[in-house]
Formats: structure tokens, C-alpha cells, sequence
């Protein structure tokens, strides 16, 4: 939490170790024995179909960790991008019933799903409510919207080309195309852009952020607009991975979301993170989703592991945080 | 102004110092809510709705109790939904399947939930966690173990002597009614009146400080976050009684409603102010708009519409005011 560290990527002390010992490096191999041993247990794991499938379950939650990685990085938090998702999905989807072009449907979307960002940003920012209250009540206000105007009605029927996430290129499907590159330019830019050094300098130390003439208001209302745009990306696959939308759509996303980022090493209290990780967290979720089908486990018990990882993570972060000012 | 013309004022003007008081506000806005809703609807403003209502409203009321003392020391616990529902859960779990008699069953339960409660709070004061990623994790384990528990099946064929914890009457007053009115009683005398209440505050002002002079910061947390979850668990032993079965899904996104009472109440969310007296004002506003919209023929899920912008407004309101002062 001091502003020296919110500037080195991997945390303290650079040395030819110091990759081994991130978060990242523990999670990438944890994540490496858990695929092996899934291939152990149940063969047809590792069959092309299921991988695919792994990775499109990954791809969504993946892209809307970008936002939350940045949100999070800046000491906030959003709870409201899974009913941000829902707005975004039913959206488009009754759009693209009305016969209009898809790509204008697509545009809409992302810039709805943009706009509910910013007023979550907006309020954070200018208004100064805390982000939980923020996202709270945003959470619940567009989760009510959508079912009050839908009805609970299903959307279907939606014309071909909407449903790009169904198509591959070269074998890979669309949304993991995405996904790769997102969180490729995601992480560079994070890494390497001053702008992205802003949102972990805001985060680590606020203060000292202020002092070094960052503008803290206009970092804050970027970051949630930026999560609100991602969202909105994740929505659109979402929606057009399946034949329906249903109302409910996204329900305890934030949650999954969250998860793949804290698991992935970015401390809940700001400063320090990477795409790259949550990238692997959100790998992770999918993963141990899909191997708990495969190990039959009853998928009512998927919440629980998924809290269990989270508090998982955020013990160690803590310990490594003791480890760092021992040293 | 000097201190003294300061409190001259206060007590000459007592009256309208409580208007211009948070709680006096909310008294207000009570008012003009409820006489808007009894214009909308004529069943509203009836002895038979009004006490069945408050039916409806103790089980969110008795948790907005130690929210209310949680948020006034800076912490949150988001998990008060899914402990209701896990205990709710467990409670049926012990008495059916571990064949308990049922007085026993309703001990476990309240244990149960107690447990729930003081491992949010060991997380946060031993390992040090912010209370908000905490009870996020929780809400996720705890509903999930209400889910993986139950494997979604319900529990029914309660007995009668049971259900009159959840549907009878002690005179002309609902049973979950006078428990809530006696538990609200205590745990503001205990925040007024007790050198343990006035150290919730204390924390919630400035913990450093609170530490330095010798308050027991952890331990009073702790309890604190037991005894959340002892009365999450408590309001899932009631609504067992009151609708006679038992789901999983109970009490999902019930942490809103009672942050909302407690944060409409006045309670900073930053902590170091509030009070009990607020927190309930909050909670008859939120669950009478609930109520009064829903009679008026608006559907239940326009009313979280409502009950998510009036948590956003309130706080700002209480910002802006905060800051006149």
C-alpha cells in the first residue's frame, strides 16, 4: 500500500525468483495441476469440444475482469455489472428483434452498457457516494428495471448474425479471439501507459496521487465507465452465446467477476494487480466449473467453492502484504 | 457561534433542532409516505394491513439491529442475507434429518448462525480483512452451502406450536412483532446508554485512537459480527414459522434492504455516527413503500427499483448535509 510498490508490477524486490513468487506464477500452476489431474480423473476433459467450451465460459467473465481489474486496482469496487450485463443483454437482444442492423444493435449496446458505468462513476467521483453504496443500489435499480419492463419474458428468435460468439475462426471461437486480444492490449496497456500507471498510483496511495497532479475525480469516473464498456463487451457475448436471453441473465456475474480478479492477485485494497492474472483467475472459475460437472458434484455447491477461493486469496494476499514489510 | 448560544438555541428551539435532525426528517418523510400511499390505495391505511405488515418487516428489522452497530464502526456485513437462508435451511436440516425435537433444533440453528457470524468476525479481526471482501466471500459460501445442504429441496409439515412463533398473535400484536420491539429496545439502550455502546462509536470515529485508549477494538467486533449472525439466524428461525418451509434461495439480496433501512436511518456508511432510532424510521419507510406500492398494483420487482435509488439518495442527502454542518 505504499506508493513505491503501487509502481512495480510484481510487488517488491526484482530478482530472477521474484516471478515464481507473484500470485500469478502460483495460480498458473495450480492451474496447470488442476487441468492435469481433471485429465487423470475424466479423459474427455481434454477432448478439443470440451476445451472450447472451457474457454468460451472463460471469455466473458475474462473481458469484464479487464474493467474490474481497473476498478479494483484504484481501491473501488462495482457489484453492479452483472445487472449492467442483464441491461446490456435484454437490450440488444429486443433490438435485434426489430429487424435493425446488427452492428448498430451492437453499437447501442456497448455505449448503454458505457453509460451506466459512468453514471456509477459519476456518483463515485463528483457526487462522492462510497462505490458500495453506488453499486448496490445500481445493482438492484437496473436488475429491477429489467425484469419490471421484460415481464420475465425470454428473448428468441433473434436473426443469424447476431449470434456471433456461436462462430470460430481458424478453429477458435469468436469470443476467445476477443478475450486474447483484450487482455493482451488490456495488460499493456495497464503495464505500460501512463494512463494505466494513474489507476494503480490512485489506488496505492490516493494522497500522494493527488499530490503528483493526478487528476483523482477524472481517474475515478474512468475507470467505471471503462468497466461499464467492458461489461457491456462481456453482455454481447453473453447474449448471443445461446439461442435465448433470459431476464435473469448475469445474475451473481460481479460476483464471478470479483473473484477472478482477487484470485488472480490484485488486492482488494488497490495498488497492485495485473490483467494478466485475472485473466488466469477467471481460466481458473471456468476450469473448476466445468470439472465439477465432470466430477459430478452437484453445481449447488459451486458458490461455495468460488467464496472459499476468494477468501482463499485475499488470506494470502494478506500474507504476503506481512511477508513484504518484514522484509 | 459559541458553544453555549449553540445549545441556548437547541433548547429553546428543541422543536425545530428535531426537524432539522436527521431523525426528524425521516419523520417527515413517513408521514408524507404514508399519507401518499393511503391516497393510492384504500386498504393500505388499515389496522388489519398495518399489523400484518409488521409481519413482514421484523425480519429484516431484527438484522438492520447489529447492522446498524457494524456500519457505525466502519465495517459492513453483506452476508446477512445468505445466513438467513442457510440457517433457515439448517433448520430444517436438523430437525428432519438429524431428527432433533424441535426446541433443540431451533438451539442448534441459533448456534449455527452465531458460528457463521463470528467466523466473518474472526476473519476480520484476526487475519485483518476488510469486512466488505470478507462478508462478499461469505455471502457467496453461505448460500451455497444453503443450496449444496438442501440440494434445493424444501422442508415441510411444520408443527402448529411452531408456526405461532411465525403467525400468532399475543393480544392484538403479531409474536415476531413485541420480540423485534424488545430487541430494538435493548440494543439502543445498550448503543445510549452502556460504555460498551458508546465504544461502537467510538471505533467507528477513529479506531487508532479507540485502540490507544484501551477499548477492547477486536474483541467488541467480534461480537458484534457474532451477533449479526445470530440474528440473521433468529430471522430465519421466524420466517420458517411464518411461510412453514424452507428454501435455499431465502433472503437472496436481503443485505440490501437492511443496509438501506440502516443507511436511510442516518448512519453514515463510513461509520462513527447513527442510531437505532433512525435505523428504525428507515426500515418502517422502506418496508411501508414495499408494502404500499405493492397493494397500489406495482409489482415486487419495481419496488427494488425504488428501494436501490432511495439507498444511493439517501446517502448522498446525508453527505450533502454532513457537509453543511
Amino acid at each position: 500500500m505504499n506508493a513505491t510498490n503501487a509502481f512495480a508490477p510484481t510487488g517488491t524486490r526484482r530478482s530472477l525468483l521474484a516471478p515464481l513468487q507473484s500470485q500469478e506464477a502460483t495460480l498458473a500452476i495450480f492451474l496447470a495441476l488442476l487441468v492435469t489431474g481433471l485429465a487423470v480423473a475424466t479423459p474427455a476433459f481434454l477432448e478439443a469440444q470440451n476445451l472450447r467450451d472451457v474457454l468460451v465460459n472463460a471469455s466473458f467473465p475474462a473481458i469484464a475482469a479487464i474493467g474490474m481489474t481497473m476498478v479494483i486496482v484504484s481501491a473501488e469496487i462495482d457489484i453492479s455489472i452483472g445487472s449492467i450485463l442483464a441491461v446490456v443483454a435484454v437490450l440488444t437482444g429486443n433490438l435485434a428483434l426489430t429487424g435493425m442492423p446488427i452492428p448498430l444493435v451492437f453499437l447501442i449496446g456497448l455505449l448503454a452498457g458505457t453509460l451506466l458505468g459512468a453514471l456509477n462513476g459519476a456518483l463515485v467521483a463528483y457526487a462522492r457516494i462510497p462505490s458500495i453504496i453506488v453499486t448496490l443500489g445500481a445493482l438492484s435499480f437496473w436488475r429491477g428495471l429489467v425484469i419490471y419492463l421484460t415481464q420475465g419474458a425470454w428473448i428468441y428468435n433473434m436473426p443469424e448474425a447476431f449470434h456471433f460468439a456461436q462462430r470460430s475462426w481458424l478453429g477458435v471461437p469468436i469470443p476467445v479471439w476477443m478475450m486474447i486480444v483484450l487482455i493482451a492490449l488490456a495488460g499493456l496497456f495497464m503495464r505500460y501507459s501512463p494512463l494505466g500507471r494513474q489507476f494503480y498510483a490512485v489506488g496505492g496511495n490516493r494522497q500522494a496521487a493527488m499530490l503528483a497532479g493526478i487528476p483523482i475525480k477524472r481517474r475515478v469516473f474512468l475507470v467505471f465507465t471503462l468497466n461499464g464498456f467492458f461489461a457491456a463487451i462481456a453482455a454481447l457475448i453473453y447474449a448471443s452465446r445461446f439461442s435465448v436471453v433470459q431476464s435473469n441473465a448475469g445474475l451473481g456475474f460481479e460476483f464471478q467477476v470479483i473473484t477472478a480478479v482477487v484470485v488472480g492477485g490484485t488486492s482488494i485494497m488497490g495498488g497492485t494487480g495485473t490483467i494478466w492474472g485475472s485473466f488466469l483467475g477467471a481460466l481458473l472459475l471456468a476450469v473448476i466449473g466445468t470439472g465439477m460437472t465432470f466430477l459430478k458434484v452437484s453445481p449447488y455447491w459451486l458458490q461455495t467453492v468460488q467464496g472459499s477461493l476468494i477468501l482463499l486469496a485475499v488470506v494470502l494476499d494478506v500474507v504476503r502484504r506481512r511477508q513484504v514489510l518484514v522484509r | 457561534m459559541t458553544l453555549e448560544r449553540k445549545m441556548l438555541r437547541r433548547s429553546f428551539f428543541g422543536m425545530s433542532a428535531f426537524l432539522k435532525s436527521q431523525e426528524g426528517l425521516l419523520l417527515l418523510i413517513l408521514l408524507v409516505v404514508m399519507f401518499i400511499l393511503s391516497r393510492m390505495s384504500t386498504q393500505f391505511l388499515t389496522t388489519g394491513n398495518l399489523l400484518a405488515l409488521t409481519r413482514l418487516f421484523v425480519e429484516v428489522g431484527l438484522m438492520t439491529l447489529p447492522m446498524t452497530m457494524i456500519i457505525i464502526t466502519g465495517g459492513v456485513d453483506l452476508s446477512v442475507g445468505s445466513m438467513f437462508g442457510f440457517t433457515a435451511v439448517m433448520l430444517g436440516a436438523v430437525w428432519q434429518y438429524w431428527g432433533l425435537p424441535l426446541p433443540a433444533a431451533i438451539v442448534v440453528t441459533l448456534g449455527i448462525g452465531t458460528l457463521c457470524g463470528l467466523f466473518n468476525g474472526l476473519l476480520v479481526t484476526r487475519v485483518r480483512l476488510p469486512p466488505l471482501i470478507v462478508t462478499l466471500a461469505t455471502l457467496a459460501i453461505y448460500r451455497g452451502l444453503a443450496f449444496g445442504v438442501s440440494q434445493a429441496r424444501s422442508v415441510r409439515g411444520w408443527p402448529e406450536s411452531f408456526q405461532f412463533l411465525g403467525q400468532g398473535y399475543l393480544g392484538p400484536f403479531p409474536i415476531q412483532f413485541l420480540l423485534w420491539v424488545s430487541a430494538a429496545v435493548a440494543v439502543a439502550l445498550f448503543l445510549g446508554r452502556t460504555a460498551y455502546g458508546r465504544y461502537v462509536y467510538a471505533i467507528g470515529n477513529n479506531e487508532t485512537a479507540a485502540r490507544f485508549s484501551g477499548i477492547p477494538v477486536d474483541r467488541l467486533k467480534l461480537a458484534l459480527f457474532a451477533f449479526s449472525g445470530f440474528m440473521a439466524s433468529l430471522a430465519g428461525t421466524i420466517f420458517v414459522a411464518r411461510v412453514t418451509t424452507t428454501r435455499a434461495d431465502a433472503g437472496t439480496g436481503m443485505e440490501l434492504d437492511v443496509i438501506a433501512a440502516v443507511v436511510l436511518g442516518g448512519t453514515s456508511i463510513s461509520g462513527g455516527s447513527g442510531s437505532i432510532v433512525g435505523t428504525t424510521l428507515g426500515l418502517l419507510i422502506i418496508s411501508l413503500l414495499r408494502n404500499g406500492l405493492t397493494l397500489a398494483g406495482i409489482k415486487g420487482d419495481a419496488t427494488v427499483i425504488i428501494i436501490g435509488a432511495v439507498l444511493v439518495l439517501a446517502v448522498w442527502l446525508n453527505r450533502l448535509f454532513a457537509r453543511q454542518r
